[in-house]
């Protein structure tokens, strides 16, 4: 790709985003930085607290001014986005920028046919008129895979199962087609065949419309399925990124590798204990100092003079791959080898 | 393991759950088919996995084994004894050796009550004085679970996720079970954290010799946990087999489709065969006539809309290993067809 001389369609730099509360400033998400190119997939991985949704949110502008507080840059196709005014927002939104979340029940409105929110959406964007409107949707509804979609658009939420409803979703997050499709764990919900066919109908739309998705989720598994690049956040900052090969092949950061060793497989040994990571996700009200993950790192002794616990590691990317870790190329490779040695077997 | 009696023995089980409606007088008008018939039995010390989507009866399963629900039809035995409709005195002794683990860590524990009162409730219930008194048991529990004993007097809102379910583990145990139910036990946890309450299942598993039912929807942790697996589909058992087996030779179609489903954090230069089932699950009010899943099977004929597959050892199933199929998949089956995108059929 010739992405060199191309800007980035989304740019995110030095994003913070923190919440004051009554117990202190939450500072769910600090100092993180991505692009993504045209019709690229950015898989995020992290676990529950890890931020991931909060960046999404504050992307499309979906945070609560009064109590958040939002720091660096959020370019969409050249426009910044961070501080812009809510009018400009919501004419992006649900247009050029569209998001899928992962309940789809709670996300849609029970009160109203669903061919009358994707309507909706549609209706506002470009002032089509209803007819035009519930043509639209019947449309989109086609698209995605619903049966009988001129009899299903005038069914409420309540009438679809829940495969279907994730796919009204969808329809209502495309009926504009948006150019930047967040999904924030759209299939966690599902069970795995209707995973399997939503994540194809988002791999199949993803290729007529050459829409650019971040998709969240705490599944490695459904990343290898679906991203292109991966970033690996924890407590709320990047700790790897790289292309999906280079992180599930040769992954660099110990919290990755203690994801990875943590999932069991279908081909794997069976009666040797999983290797889970130690601990749980830090508090990020006070947030543990240097790199964030060191009192769950079972490599942090093995730096030299405890940089690991006063010194944040910087995050070098080149060429789209990099770490925020203070082990040496070397250490990694021999940790990284024992360890995938003693899962063999 | 065959020639002694099971710990475990469910023949026939069948759980309708009726629906009323009408008025002025409400009537019984249909039935949800939750459990439809199920045969399987459990021996001791050993773990069943029952895996399935949802909707298909797993969870209603764990709660008639347990007696939390009034089967309809079939037989519970407990070592022996019949305890299909025993009494609520009849089942006082039983229940204390049949434990109970829930999915939901923050729902299953009551707020009010400390660590402490938690997990010496099932003591207190059964009225059982441990020596040197139940405190000290409790402190024993909650080091087999990894937790600090310090924290007896800790109410559950001053923990985890991942520590709240070791809290559910450790009142599981605190009567010495012979058998524990656990019911999507670590699907509410964050990956990391799902590992480490797996691994002190299965170590519990190991060193107490506790049989276990492993309800869950994720097959890589059913394989990793059970010795034998069973998928349910509507209310049925369409296959059933050691994990080696079963993960190795799935002779069902369904099985083999839930497998090929499964994403895999693996990125292979030859992708695995991939099977995309149509639809979503028939609802268990009225289910298909003959076999359950010849609606979304791309095998079916007019044999399985008349005609209800016997779950039996089919041909080239190895003993134990029994599937509810009248055209099992073999090794050598030719990948089904991507059916994906195909919205019409799946009306």
């Amino acid at each position: 790709m010739t992405s060199t001389d191309q800007q980035p369609f989304l740019s995110v730099k030095d994003l913070k985003v923190h919440f004051s509360t009554e117990d202190g400033i939450v500072k769910a998400v600090d100092g993180l930085s991505f692009d993504l190119a045209r019709g690229r997939t950015l898989g995020i991985v992290g676990e529950s607290g890890s931020g991931k949704s909060v960046t999404n949110l504050t992307i499309l502008g979906l945070h609560n001014p009064d109590s958040t507080k939002v720091e660096g840059s959020i370019e969409l196709d050249g426009e910044e986005l961070n501080g812009a005014p809510e009018k400009t927002l919501e004419k992006l939104r649900g247009n050029k920028m569209a998001m899928i979340f992962q309940d789809a029940l709670a996300s849609l409105s029970p009160y109203h046919t669903i061919g009358k929110q994707i309507g909706e959406t549609y209706r506002k964007h470009t002032g089509a008129s209803k007819q035009e409107a519930r043509a639209r949707a019947i449309e989109m509804l086609r698209r995605v895979g619903i049966p009988q979609p001129d009899v299903r658009v005038d069914d409420y939420p309540h009438q679809f199962s829940g495969g279907m409803r994730q796919r009204a979703m969808i329809a209502m997050a495309l009926v504009c087609d948006p150019q930047l499709l967040i999904a924030d764990e759209p299939t966690t919900a599902l069970d795995v065949t209707v995973q399997a066919q939503i994540m194809d109908l988002l791999k199949d739309l993803q290729q007529e419309f050459g829409t650019s998705i971040i998709f969240i989720t705490h599944d490695l598994g459904v990343i290898a399925d679906i991203a292109d690049d991966v970033l690996v956040m924890y407590g709320g900052r990047c700790v790897e990124r790289g292309s999906k090969e280079e992180v599930l092949r040769a992954p660099q950061h110990p919290y990755t590798w203690g994801l990875l060793g943590s999932m069991p497989s279908l081909d794997g040994p069976v009666d040797v204990p999983l290797n889970p990571i130690p601990g749980s996700p830090p508090s990020l009200l006070n947030p543990p100092s240097g790199c964030r993950f060191h009192p769950r790192c079972a490599f942090a002794e093995k730096v030299d003079g405890n940089r690991c616990a006063t010194e944040s590691p910087v995050l070098e990317i080149t060429d789209g791959r990099g770490n925020a870790c203070h082990l040496t190329d070397e250490q990694r490779r021999e940790f990284f080898s024992d360890l995938a040695g003693s899962q063999a077997h | 393991m065959s020639n002694t009696s099971p710990l475990l023995d469910v023949s026939g089980l069948t759980k309708h759950f009726p629906i009323k409606g009408g008025f002025p007088i409400r009537r019984t008008v249909g039935a949800v088919q939750a459990v439809d018939g199920l045969d399987f039995q459990v021996a001791e010390g050993e773990s069943l996995g029952l895996v399935g989507e949802s909707g298909c009866g797993k969870s209603t399963t764990g709660r008639l084994i347990t007696r939390l629900l009034e089967p309809t039809a079939g037989k519970i035995s407990y070592r022996g004894q019949d305890i299909t409709h025993a009494s609520r005195k009849q089942l006082a002794p039983i229940r204390s050796e049949i434990q109970m683990i829930f999915q939901d860590p923050y729902a299953s524990l009551n707020p009010r009550h400390t660590v402490g009162k938690i997990i010496s409730g099932p003591m207190e219930i059964n009225d059982i004085n441990p020596e040197g008194g139940r405190e000290k048991r409790v402190r024993e529990l909650l080091e087999i679970v990894g937790l600090n004993p310090e924290h007896y007097n800790r109410f559950p809102h001053e923990f985890s996720g991942g520590q709240r379910q070791r809290i559910g583990v450790a009142r599981a145990l605190a009567l010495e079970p012979k058998l524990i139910v656990a019911d999507e036990p670590v699907s509410a946890l964050d990956v990391s954290i799902q590992a480490q309450v797996v691994n002190l299942l299965q170590q519990v598993q190991k060193d107490l010799g506790i049989a276990f039912v492993f309800i869950a929807h994720d097959l890589a942790i059913v394989r990793h946990f059970s010795q034998r697996v069973a998928v349910m589909y509507l209310g049925k058992i369409v296959e059933i087999a050691d994990r080696e087996d079963l993960y190795g030779n799935p002779r069902h179609p369904y099985t083999r489709a839930l497998l090929s489903a499964v994403p895999e954090a693996t990125v292979d230069e030859t992708p695995r065969e991939r099977i995309r089932l149509v639809g979503d699950v028939p609802s268990p009010i009225s289910p298909p006539s003959g076999c359950r899943f010849r609606t979304r099977c791309w095998k079916a004929t007019e044999k399985c809309a008349s005609e209800a597959p016997p779950l039996v050892q089919v041909e080239g199933n190895k003993p134990g290993h029994l599937t509810a199929c009248h055209y099992p998949e073999t090794q050598e089956t030719v990948p089904a067809p991507r059916l994906s995108k195909d919205p019409e059929a799946a009306a």
